[in-house]
């Protein structure tokens, strides 16, 4: 764990973006965290708050149009963030969070904004809105089980070399060319929205192995129930 | 009382006739059906059954259903009423329940957020109460803030008289522009989805009830009407400063909300709180929400909560613990097929209590559950429920498909 003792998650703008249970992610952190005896604490910065450097998981959420310029905006200015990546904190962004970590992404009227460039990606916006269940195949070097959820966007994502993408997708659309999400070093996105992490606890374990060390594992039997469950129900003939 | 053409009155009598079709055969009880063959027949036909009487248009987010019976009970001090009582808050739904009710001079309806301009537009509506806005439904609702920004459009040049909400600043700013508006202290209970301004995407600035924008000046409006007293006994206070006390029979803060709201657009009608007041009392259950039905020795009531500001507001009105809650959600089409709000609830609330979770998506509300520390028994229906809990007291939890389910098996004699 970097320097403190507790593990901090700090969710960035909870005010701006928070769109539909994106609290979920900083629930299930918290949870995993305590499940291994690790001290855990959120912390909610809103969007006239600077940016603690000090955090080792970095959330944001889902977002309309307006809250999502509006964040870029600010967080551009505030710099707070890019320090912390820096200093080798983690992030998952998920949604119009995700599009905001890359170089641009479109507003309102589908004109480029400038985003936060921690990852090397552009996001403009699609020719109809992507609803429904999602599935993907993780690459093969995050080693984890298929990553399961539900989007709800208008994005399509353009990645560059420095970026891998996180999975391939089975099922839904992602970012639009048959992949899903992107990762680098230890930035993660996902068009997966709100609450991504509950049906993926490998992936919320892979963000707390990587600012806590190794995890010891834990009891997970009521989440893999859910996972195969939905999996079985949205996977034709799986 | 409405007086309708050759083309219209077949309209009307073929989606009737459709409607009773629906009700024989089981499918349901006719308000949509009827509607959609009148429609069909008659695009115009809307327009021509609101003409000549004085309509009342109810939305937002939460309770219209409840205070459109609200509304409703009062107008009936004056006269006939057409409602769409049982929810169905669309156009077909509107033309269903305007024919049934051909003669009232009034109509009260009950309208789905999306459709308050069309509605309004095509009805010439003399009211519109304006209740609240938070996220509802995402995977096939609009965003709210582009709600409020229709609701704007459509209100800023319309020729009628707004009763709206104004704790709720999606709501306040949405008839911010309206010629005529009755400001209501309705309360606010879910926050999560206006905490910034919606005129120029600030910080809101919110002490308590009042909110405000530094930057670009929007404000709370003065209500002129508000609640006083502490949360479950509080009394209405009207535009004179006379208190009312409100001797419901719905329970919890948030019907006294509604009642205060139901209370001002009843006043844009003529019709005093002393004659509106013994029939908002009157009311006991809404469509099948709050009732208590027996079986097999236990009282269970039933509460109807459809996204997170519900869910606030059904806990509110919950019994106290130790009385066991059978929680049970859907994720039909109606209810949203994505279930990521349950993680905008917090459940800690339930804890120390029985809790039962059921429904199609109950291991998605297990698994909430258990991050929330809330002790849960996975239960396969209403019934293993009643089954496991001691005489005396269930209270159940529903979202929108799950509760029709649930009435249903209890023979909707809700």
């Amino acid at each position: 764990m970097t320097q403190t003792s507790s593990l901090r998650i700090v969710w960035i703008y909870p005010d701006l973006l928070s769109t539909y249970g994106d609290r979920g992610n900083a629930l299930v952190l918290e949870h995993r965290a305590r499940l291994r005896g690790l001290s855990a604490e959120v912390v909610h910065v809103h969007s006239d708050e600077p940016v603690p450097t000090s955090g080792d998981i970095y959330l944001m959420g889902g977002g309309e149009d307006r809250p999502q310029m509006l964040a870029a905006e600010r967080l551009r200015a505030d710099g707070g963030l890019h320090r912390a990546v820096d200093a080798g904190a983690a992030v998952l962004a998920v949604c119009a969070g995700y599009q905001l970590l890359g170089a641009e992404f479109g507003d309102d009227q589908g004109r480029p904004v400038p985003g936060l460039g921690l990852l090397d990606m552009r996001s403009g916006r699609g020719e109809r809105r992507a609803v429904g269940e999602i599935v993907g195949d993780v690459e093969g070097e995050l080693g984890l089980p298929s990553l399961t959820g539900f989007e709800n966007h208008q994005g399509v994502t353009h990645r560059g070399s420095e970026v891998r993408p996180l999975a391939s997708v089975r099922l839904g659309v992602g970012n639009g060319d048959g992949t899903e999400g992107a990762w680098q070093g230890r930035v993660v996105g996902s068009y997966l929205h709100g609450p991504a992490l509950v049906r993926n606890p490998a992936l919320a374990d892979l963000l707390l192995g990587w600012v806590a060390g190794p995890l010891p594992e834990v009891d997970d039997e009521l989440v893999e129930r859910l996972r195969e469950e939905r999996l079985t129900a949205v996977l034709p003939g799986a | 009382m409405t007086k309708l053409g050759v083309r219209a009155q077949l309209a009307t009598a073929l989606g009737g006739a459709a409607a009773t079709l629906s009700r024989w055969t089981g499918r349901g009880d006719g308000s949509v059906i009827g509607g959609r063959v009148g429609l069909t027949l008659e695009p115009a036909l809307l327009s021509r059954l609101a003409a000549d009487r004085r309509l009342a248009l109810v939305s937002g987010t939460n309770g219209k259903t409840t205070t459109t019976r609200l509304v409703a009970a009062a107008l009936r001090d004056a006269g006939d009423v057409a409602s769409n009582a049982f929810g169905a808050n669309m156009p077909s739904g509107h033309v269903t329940a305007l024919s049934q009710g051909r003669d009232a001079p009034y109509a009260v309806l009950e309208v789905d957020e999306k459709y308050v301009p069309l509605v309004l537009e095509q009805t010439g509506a003399s009211v519109v109460v304006l209740l609240n806005l938070s996220r509802d439904q995402m995977d096939r609702a609009a965003e709210t803030w582009i709600l409020a920004q229709r609701w704007r459009t459509a209100l800023t040049d319309a020729d009628t008289h707004v009763v709206a909400n104004a704790d709720d600043p999606l709501v306040a700013w949405s008839a911010g522009t309206a010629k005529q508006v009755t400001w209501v202290a309705a309360g606010q209970r879910w926050r999560d989805d206006s905490w910034c301004c919606p005129e120029c995407g600030s910080h809101l600035l919110r002490e308590e009830v009042h909110w405000q924008c530094d930057k670009c000046g929007l404000t709370r409006p003065e209500p002129s009407w508000w609640l006083d007293g502490p949360a479950t006994a509080a009394a209405a206070v009207d535009p004179r400063g006379r208190r009312w006390d409100l001797d419901l029979r719905l329970p919890g803060r948030v019907n006294r909300t509604n009642a205060l709201i139901a209370l001002a657009a009843a006043a844009v009608f003529g019709i005093s709180v002393d004659r509106a007041l013994p029939h908002l009392a009157e009311v006991a259950s809404v469509a099948g929400r709050y009732t208590v039905v027996e079986r097999d020795g236990r009282e269970v009531r039933l509460l109807l909560a459809k996204n997170p500001a519900g869910w606030l507001e059904a806990f509110d009105v919950l019994e106290p613990a130790p009385t066991p809650v059978l929680l049970s959600v859907n994720a039909q089409g109606p209810d949203g097929r994505d279930t990521s709000w349950l993680w905008d609830v917090d459940y800690r609330v339930l804890a120390g209590r029985p809790v039962f979770v059921t429904g199609e998506r109950r291991l998605d509300l297990a698994v909430r559950l258990e991050v929330d520390k809330v002790d849960f028994e996975l239960v396969r229906d209403i019934d293993e429920a009643v089954e496991r809990v001691p005489p005396g007291r269930l209270a159940v939890i529903a979202n929108y498909t799950a509760f029709q389910a649930i009435r249903t098996s209890y023979g909707r004699a809700l």
